[in-house]
């Protein structure tokens, strides 16, 4: 049973503000992602909470201790590197049994939790090799093995599969998965990639030059971004993000675009929920993603006449690039569905899948239709 | 690489061997000499030209290792037959072995010397290279304030030559009583050799991750642990560089345990020229002494030449 909580975290470096007014609770057996850019405050937040690095205001909480105070090596904590660092002068087997030799186990005690966390990791054959004999995604198999094998009361991950080549990457993804859902033991893990956070997370914590910008499932931040940060950061190919201006006309919504005369067929209530949300004219952006663009081939009714640009074949699907006006709105298709650039389609937006903020400060409005 | 070498890359590996040959025998000459003119009798070892070949012996050896005194009279047919073989070369040389009223043989002072040698020269790396580790480790890992200026102040240490405060160094130890002690060399060699280790160990120190530290802490060890089980591993190799770098300076000291020392603490380099002065010189002595003193480094250096030269490349090479 492990809590860990973050209250009102702020810590500078020299001048500079790295982490402001953090907060965040984390639950027991709670698989955490920190995700953001590089500089964004991630990694000194857990360094923070592994007792590598000091914070100047605020409380680290774990199991409802404050922490602060508490060496690194008196926390109970395990901490995976992004540069494995095994320590190259020991074994696979020294290195795994190094965080037990530190506390009173005896041989045969040490031997037998190595031996096991090893069958799990499944790298009993290379207990007796140097790490330097070991691939990228074994080391890192190892440097994990040595931080589950005492049982800490967290885990902590810094862009632990980084370093790896893409392939191994959605291998150790899914090991990390398997072991978390085995081991269980509450994680944090920092990363710059929104895949991997979308896949590992039971929750994840976005954030922007040291600020939090969203905590959430998944599901959530993907579907509802608190901001056009989150929008943008969250989700491959990124959010279509353009300035919109609505009018009603005719018991309808009209979204225009770029400019352009005709608008995007929305359903009435977005004028009175806009209104409700204190959206001001001319500060309003629009933010949807490629698939919630819908084309087809011929004119349908609410659909609206537009040109392809750009078709970029992915295989399973085409990004096509589409000219409204003067911006440009990518849509998600089947393969092969427009055929060339130049074509004439007929797109909506649909209103499930549509986004607004608000230009100047860019929070969500949060309307949902 | 190119697996085909041209004519032109194949002659230009050609001169750069034979230049790195010349080179390193260049170097070697010396090396032969002394040790050559070790092993030769007397009268061969000022020859003009030089005598390449000749029947080697190890009277300088005997000779080196024993207090003598001139035969004035030669010994008589007796006193030769019944002297041991070692002393007959002496006989032969015109000189005789001193010994004591029981007879017992009395040595040179060259074993006491080179054993000072030993003890202040190991000593004072042991306690360089340690505090240099110790000291490159903060510089290394710690936010100091005025690093930079410390480092600096440091090096300057080392930007005068060291003869020049040897009478002010003399007087100081006089007053004190360091002069003629073991404690006097090893504490003014160890000054010597300090700032050149925390530099060189400040480097290989700077060379390893602060992760596997950082590791080492969550991992439930203390600072101090994580330096010895995880920094000092890992530094060896600089450290074994260091140490020779360090011995070798050490070792070959000659102007402050000229001045410092006479007896007592004396160490092989001041006493082993002193050895020219008296009456004529002896040169297959010398030489011999000489070689003797070249071993221990050479030894030394020898067992430590992978680290070392792991060592030159360090850094160099990303792993």
């Amino acid at each position: 049973m492990t809590q860990i909580e973050l209250r009102g975290i702020h810590k500078y470096f020299g001048a500079v503000k790295v982490i402001k007014d953090l907060n965040l609770a984390i639950a027991d057996n709670e698989f955490i992602v920190l995700l953001g850019q590089s500089g964004c405050g991630k990694t000194t937040t857990l360094r923070a909470v592994a007792g590598l690095e000091t914070i100047d205001e605020g409380d680290i909480l774990i199991d409802g201790q404050p922490v602060q105070h508490i060496k690194a090596s008196d926390r109970d904590i395990a901490m995976v590197f992004q540069s494995f660092s095994l320590y190259p002068h020991m074994t696979v087997y020294e290195n795994i049994a190094f965080p037990l030799r530190a506390t009173r186990m005896s041989r045969n005690d040490v031997d037998r939790s190595v031996r096991e966390i090893a069958g799990v990791l499944r790298i009993t054959g290379m207990l007796g090799r140097k790490p330097s004999a070991l691939s990228g995604g074994d080391m890192q198999r190892v440097a994990i093995g040595r931080a589950l094998v005492r049982r800490p009361k967290a885990m902590l991950m810094d862009e632990p599969i980084g370093a790896l080549d893409a392939k191994l990457r959605e291998e150790m993804r899914a090991e990390i998965k398997r072991l978390h859902t085995k081991q269980g033991s509450t994680t944090i893990y920092v990363t710059h990639d929104q895949v991997e956070a979308m896949s590992l997370a039971d929750r994840i914590v976005i954030m922007h030059e040291g600020i939090l910008q969203q905590v959430g499932t998944p599901e959530e931040v993907y579907s509802r971004p608190a901001n056009i940060f989150v929008a943008q950061f969250v989700g491959s190919p990124v959010m279509n993000m353009v300035d919109a201006d609505v009018s009603e006309t005719g018991g309808r919504a009209s979204v225009q675009v770029g400019g352009e005369a005709n608008g995007f067929e929305f359903p009435a209530t977005l004028v009175n929920r806009l209104s409700d949300a204190n959206a001001e004219s001319g500060k309003l952006t629009l933010g949807v993603r490629p698939e919630g663009v819908l084309i087809s081939r011929e004119a349908r009714e609410g659909f609206m006449p537009v040109k392809a640009h750009i078709i970029e074949p992915l295989g399973s699907h085409d990004i096509v690039d589409l000219r409204v006006g003067d911006q440009m709105i990518r849509a998600r298709t089947k393969s092969g569905f427009v055929t060339g650039p130049g074509e004439s389609v007929w797109a909506r937006i649909d209103p499930a899948q549509a986004h607004f903020f608000n230009t100047a400060t860019g929070s969500s409005l949060g309307i949902i239709l | 690489m190119a697996a085909v070498q041209t004519r032109s890359e194949r002659a230009l590996n050609r001169v750069a061997i034979t230049a790195v040959l010349v080179i390193t025998l260049i170097f070697l000459a010396p090396i032969y000499w002394i040790t050559s003119t070790a092993f030769k009798p007397r009268n061969l070892a000022t020859t003009i030209p030089p005598t390449v070949l000749f029947q080697p012996e190890i009277s300088p050896f005997v000779k080196l290792f024993t207090k003598r005194s001139q035969l004035r009279t030669a010994p008589t047919p007796e006193e030769y037959s019944a002297a041991p073989w070692w002393e007959r070369m002496v006989f032969d040389g015109g000189e005789k072995i001193v010994r004591s009223g029981r007879g017992e043989v009395q040595p040179s002072g060259y074993p006491s010397r080179f054993m000072n040698s030993l003890i202040v020269a190991i000593t004072s790396t042991v306690l360089a290279v340690g505090m240099g580790t110790f000291t490159a480790y903060g510089f290394s890992r710690f936010k100091v304030k005025g690093e930079a200026d410390l480092l600096f102040f440091i090096l300057s240490t080392r930007m005068l030559p060291p003869v020049v405060v040897a009478i002010p160094m003399f007087l100081m130890y006089r007053a004190v009583g360091l002069n003629d002690t073991h404690w006097g060399l090893i504490i003014l060699y160890t000054a010597f050799n300090l700032s050149f280790s925390v530099w060189l160990m400040k480097g290989f120190i700077d060379e390893i991750p602060k992760e596997y530290e950082e590791a080492a802490l969550v991992d439930g060890y203390t600072r101090m642990q994580a330096f010895f089980k995880i920094v000092i591993p890992e530094a060896a190799t600089g450290i074994a560089a260091t140490a020779v770098f360090c011995f070798i300076t050490a070792w070959n000291e000659y102007a402050f345990a000229l001045i410092m020392t006479n007896r007592r603490a004396q160490t092989a380099p001041p006493f082993i020229p002193s050895q020219v002065g008296s009456g004529l010189p002896d040169w297959t002595v010398i030489a011999a002494g000489t070689f003797l003193f070249l071993l221990p480094v050479a030894i030394f250096t020898f067992l430590l030449r992978n680290h070392l030269l792991r060592g030159m490349s360090f850094g160099a090479i990303r792993k």
